[in-house]
């Protein structure tokens, strides 16, 4: 198990900024990249132990069913979901060679460890289904709680605890996959920030699965991610941007989040449904930087960072990662990309440049102050 | 139990706070933490409660309208799945209560000739159960601090967490290690808005008392549901404070007199 102590210690940082350029820095210096006055924002979503074992009835065959977007409205209850299915294999066998599950049609059963499902629908594409926990919710959140198992990739080979899919902040179990930015925010930065004067809020993301293996529904995701932002998040952000302080996403699931309740200055407070694709050519309208793990090209996340920095910067980005050996998974080194600057969002990223006199510190190689 | 309506006005005030707020109690299904259920049942709060017996959890949740959990806050394994549920059901936290406590060896046997695995026993449960829950459970009371609800996790001391008795070895350490590490979460993590409190609710006529002392006069002890209208008038109150940003001393050995003054 990839316990918390071990997950990498020496954690890598690169920045770039809003003119484009590029430096390196530890993790634990993400503070000295950020001002007095900047509000970071955290998704605080606890992850779901969303990976099921089980069988289906009809033919047998042995299915892992990974619970992939809430149906239920009330994200206390646990019992509809849009799900993908794989058939038998787990998640040591990367998800592109993953066999197909059985035919599955409407009205099917699947027995999960302890819990009764039924395929209420298919949703055009063989591997993807909604799907009914049968009983009541005590009774699927203890089996879930029990049977379930974080989804994980073969780039991992150690089966993930689901304390080890949990960050520091998580609350609400509503995430599929961890919001794996959030690592970063342990009690130790938490405190480093407050000493800056740099106020930490959280939201609760339903953030969904990064990857199916499967082109076709590669291209749907992410699925429409149901979110909540407290009130005080939502005052939090306008007082923020009234004194001229820059919004700091942690994860792209924030960024959706705060994107999809916002207007220029402010955020709606409430829950509602993130369900539109941040891609280069989306304007930002409430997020200045991002923190985020280094996603690869061509899925949905990477097409969300190019929303915050243009082709050339995105190019000089995944050059520096391939060259300087950033570890690229979701408990590997972190990016903090501002927006960048050009003419069309001049007027958003006056305050967005990271502080000169540091990144000069970087770049003669001066410890961190 | 009592229900509200007999209580008196100045009651009502004090436990007010408590309406619509989300509470998780570990041992909730015997003695104080059994009580504590059923008090904060009726104070209007969201109650989870965990406890090992699978049908006695499902008893106590059915006949007190509250969430039962089925788990062993000793086993390492069991912490997230039971964090999962706690917080799946009530969709966060603002309370948290350890309560869940184990004796160590049964009868009170001298430490010198106490087993090391009895001693492990009442770690896991007294110590290490308790950090681990609430390391789960950190995030979602620093959200519930951040929004104005205020967040508060009461941890259930003893008088052997302070005195040296004879005969109370494991248990006694156990305790004073809890009790110290509340003291430092209370430290550590007030810039969060969290609030820690240790309460010794007192000797009590509850089976870990009988186990302890089996020749005890029970008309000697208080009766749980009293220590729980105590420890929720603390709980009251501390909310109230934390709401206010108010910070409060963690040991709530002294204060916790004059509560029982006031309540009763």
């Amino acid at each position: 198990m990839i316990a918390a102590h071990q997950r990498i210690p020496d954690a890598k940082l690169l920045v770039i900024d809003a003119d484009g350029s590029l430096v390196t820095a530890p993790r634990t210096a993400l503070v000295d990249f950020l001002r007095r006055g900047d509000l970071v924002v955290a998704n605080d979503a606890a992850t779901l132990p969303a990976s099921l074992r089980g069988v289906h009835q009809p033919s047998g065959a042995i299915v892992e069913v990974r619970l992939a977007g809430w149906r239920a409205r009330d994200l206390r209850d646990p019992r509809h979901w849009t799900a993908i299915v794989f058939g038998d294999g787990d998640f040591r066998m990367r998800t592109e060679d993953r066999p197909l599950p059985p035919a599955l049609d409407r009205g099917d059963r699947l027995q999960l460890g302890p819990l009764d499902a039924i395929v209420t629908d298919t949703l055009g594409h063989p591997r993807l289904v909604a799907l009914t926990l049968k009983g009541s919710v005590e009774h699927v959140w203890a089996g879930i709680a029990r049977h379930g198992r974080p989804i994980q990739y073969a780039h991992v080979p150690q089966p993930l605890a689901l304390w080890d899919a949990w960050t520091p902040l998580a609350g609400p179990p509503v995430a599929f996959e961890p919001p794996s930015a959030g690592f970063a925010v342990d009690w130790q930065l938490q405190d480093t920030m407050r000493n800056h004067g740099i106020d930490l809020v959280t939201l609760t993301h339903a953030a969904g699965i990064s990857s199916t293996g499967d082109a076709a529904l590669d291209a749907r995701l992410p699925f429409p991610e149901p979110y909540v932002i407290p009130s005080a998040t939502a005052r939090a952000v306008r007082r923020a941007k009234l004194r001229g302080g820059r919004i700091v996403a942690i994860g792209t699931s924030v960024v959706r989040a705060l994107e999809h309740a916002g207007a220029p200055g402010r955020v709606r407070a409430g829950m509602n449904v993130a369900d539109q694709r941040i891609t280069a050519a989306t304007a930002l309208r409430v997020v200045d930087m991002i923190v985020s793990g280094t996603h690869e090209p061509g899925t949905s996340h990477h097409d969300l960072l190019r929303a915050f920095a243009g082709d050339a910067a995105m190019g000089a980005m995944n050059a520096t990662l391939d060259a300087g050996g950033f570890r690229t998974h979701e408990f590997g080194d972190s990016v903090l990309i501002a927006r960048q600057r050009v003419a069309s969002n001049a007027e958003y990223s006056r305050h967005s440049g990271v502080d000169r006199g540091m990144r000069s510190a970087y770049l003669v190689g001066r410890a961190p102050g | 139990m009592k229900s509200g309506h007999h209580d008196s006005l100045r009651q009502r005030e004090r436990r007010d706070p408590l309406r619509g707020v989300r509470v998780a109690i570990t041992g909730g299904t015997s003695g104080l933490g059994l009580a504590l259920v059923r008090e904060l049942a009726a104070c209007g709060a969201h109650v989870a409660f965990v406890a090992r017996d699978g049908q006695r959890v499902a008893r106590i949740a059915a006949a007190t309208g509250t969430h039962g959990v089925i788990g062993d806050v000793a086993r390492k394994d069991d912490i997230h799945p039971i964090a999962l549920q706690i917080l799946g059901r009530l969709g966060g936290l603002d309370i948290l209560i350890n309560n869940a406590s184990s004796l160590g060896p049964s009868p009170l046997r001298p430490l010198a000739d106490t087993e090391c695995e009895d001693f492990e026993v009442a770690l896991a449960t007294n110590v290490l159960g308790p950090f681990r829950l609430t390391r789960a459970l950190l995030g979602a009371l620093a959200a519930s601090a951040r929004d104005g609800t205020g967040a508060v996790v009461l941890n259930i001391s003893s008088d052997a967490a302070i005195n040296a008795y004879a005969g109370w070895g494991a248990y006694g350490a156990s305790k004073a290690a809890l009790h110290h590490m509340t003291r430092i979460w209370h430290e550590e993590l007030a810039p969060s808005g969290i609030d820690f409190a240790s309460v010794d609710p007192g000797d009590m006529d509850t089976p870990l008392h009988a186990q302890a002392l089996p020749d005890a006069d029970p008309a000697t002890l208080q009766q749980p549901a009293d220590a729980a209208r105590v420890v929720t008038a603390v709980l009251a109150q501390r909310l109230t404070a934390a709401r206010n940003r108010r910070r409060l001393p963690v040991d709530e050995g002294a204060r916790a007199a004059g509560v029982v003054a006031a309540v009763r």
